[in-house]
């Protein structure tokens, strides 16, 4: 016998189920009970850093769109700060770098708007390409699942980036790269996320 | 002197697995391929935090939130009370916890759900608070009631609440549900035996909790919730920086 370790063990996850939006946004699940729903203004008015869009759709192992995803973004400012006590340097006042969407019941599709982040320092001094973190959540997903939104138009610190590096399958790699496109003036950033099958995303155990 | 660094692995033998086949919607929205792992880096021990400006002190009262005035829901009053913990036993201080809910008959608030049960007209069910500086918090609600769906044909969800929390760190994110102590429903239940231990489904429900019920008036659940804890550096940090 050996002395116990006593730590504790981390709550086991249960699906989100079909109904989080009630407790997550309950403006969408159809009534409304808070002064204020969080996570509705990722970047704040007083961002620096080009504006864009973020969109997709998010694809089950039969191809079809799931449209009871709800989805998290956590991202740098356009310096690379995360707006947190522990990550050095200062972000703009209102900018809070965290976001949540829902998918469009009918469609599926989801969306929102923010700030381009810069690259962030990462582990041992290697700088990570600007990303987007996200993390999706729906009926049939059991533990919410972790994922990277990376820029099409960032080549070459994609290339460098270490995460990036770390997924041995070069042709996985793109599955984490939002598509930029133009539509009215405005920059949109396309990714959709496949849970299964051809192009599987790359999901993250962090 | 020590700095934080980074968050114990997650084990991924005490949460579901992500294809659970009783649990038929998961089959198609479970990735085949294995979850690339990552060393923490800034972007996962970061995270949103969250203060009294973001919500209001009536958010965490289900029984008055969305209730006319002088009226209440239908249902066992109750409370929902215990702390955020990490791994190591620590208190999670000033975190958000957002819980939501179906009624004391089992209908939820929301526009896809078509059970039979009736709307309660002064329940909303969802609520949300922060942890004190103990990690502690609490909630006043209604007993959910069981409710189907359609997995199995007769399949009937337990009592349930559906609980969010966040933590310091992206990477502590959680997603979970509470059950109640006695309830025969929890055995059988395809969502809860995703869990493949028993041990942990245990740490899904809550034990009625006499020493905090109000007499006369409101019955008490304790609910305890650990999210990942975190190393201590002690000799060097290379998180960032070299
Ligand atoms: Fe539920």
């Amino acid at each position: 016998m050996t002395q116990e370790l006593n730590y504790l063990k981390e709550s086991p996850s249960q699906t989100a189920g079909p109904y989080v939006h009630i407790g997550l946004a309950p403006g969408a699940a159809g009534f409304d009970i808070y002064r204020q729903e969080l996570g509705w203004d990722i970047a704040g008015p007083n961002a620096k850093g080009e504006r864009i869009r973020v969109e997709g759709i998010v694809i089950d192992g039969t191809g079809s769109p799931i449209k009871d995803v709800l989805l998290e973004a956590w991202q740098a400012n356009s310096e690379g700060i995360y707006a947190h006590p522990e990550h050095p340097g200062e972000v703009e006042d209102g900018f809070r770098g965290w976001g949540r969407v829902i998918t469009d019941f009918a469609t599926g599709e989801w969306g929102f708007d923010t700030v381009k982040p810069g690259p962030v320092m990462g582990r041992n001094g290697r700088m990570m390409a600007p990303h987007i973190n996200l993390w999706v959540v729906a009926r049939g997903i059991n533990v919410g699942l972790n994922t990277r939104i990376y820029f099409e138009d960032e080549v070459e610190a994609n290339a460098a980036d270490p995460v990036m590096n770390i997924i041995e399958w070069e042709r996985r790699r793109a599955t984490l790269i939002a598509k930029r496109t133009e539509r009215d003036g405005q920059i949109v950033y396309r990714f959709d996320v496949k849970m299964q099958g051809e192009d599987e995303t790359v999901f993250f155990d962090i | 002197m020590s700095t934080k660094g980074e968050f114990y692995q997650r084990d991924r033998l005490w949460h579901p697995p992500a294809y659970a086949k009783d649990y038929k919607t998961s089959v198609t929205r479970s990735p085949q391929y294995a979850l690339i792992s990552l060393q923490n880096s800034a972007s996962e021990i970061t995270g949103p935090t969250f203060g009294h400006r973001d919500i209001d002190p009536i958010d965490n009262d289900l029984i008055s939130n969305y209730a006319q005035a002088g009226e209440s829901p239908i249902g066992e009053r109750i409370i929902v009370h215990g702390r955020v913990l990490d791994e190591n036993g620590r208190p999670v201080p000033n975190t958000l916890v957002e819980i939501w809910q179906a009624n004391a008959g089992g209908r939820y608030r929301h526009k896809k759900d078509t059970y039979l049960a009736p709307i309660d007209p002064n329940f909303g069910g969802c609520g949300r608070t922060l942890t004190d500086e103990n990690g502690y918090y609490y909630f006043r609600t209604v007993k959910p009631g069981a409710y189907p769906w359609r997995n199995w044909v007769n399949d009937w969800r337990p009592a349930h609440i559906h609980v969010s929390v966040f933590g310091s760190g992206f990477a502590q994110r959680l997603i979970t549900q509470m059950y109640f102590e006695g309830d025969p429903l929890v055995a059988t239940c395809p969502i809860v035996n995703t869990i493949p231990d028993k041990a942990a489904i245990n740490q899904l429900i809550a034990a009625l909790d006499r020493n905090a019920t109000i007499p006369l008036d409101t019955m008490a659940y304790k609910f305890d919730i650990v999210l990942r804890g975190r190393r201590s550096t002690l000799f060097e940090n290379r998180l960032e920086g070299n």
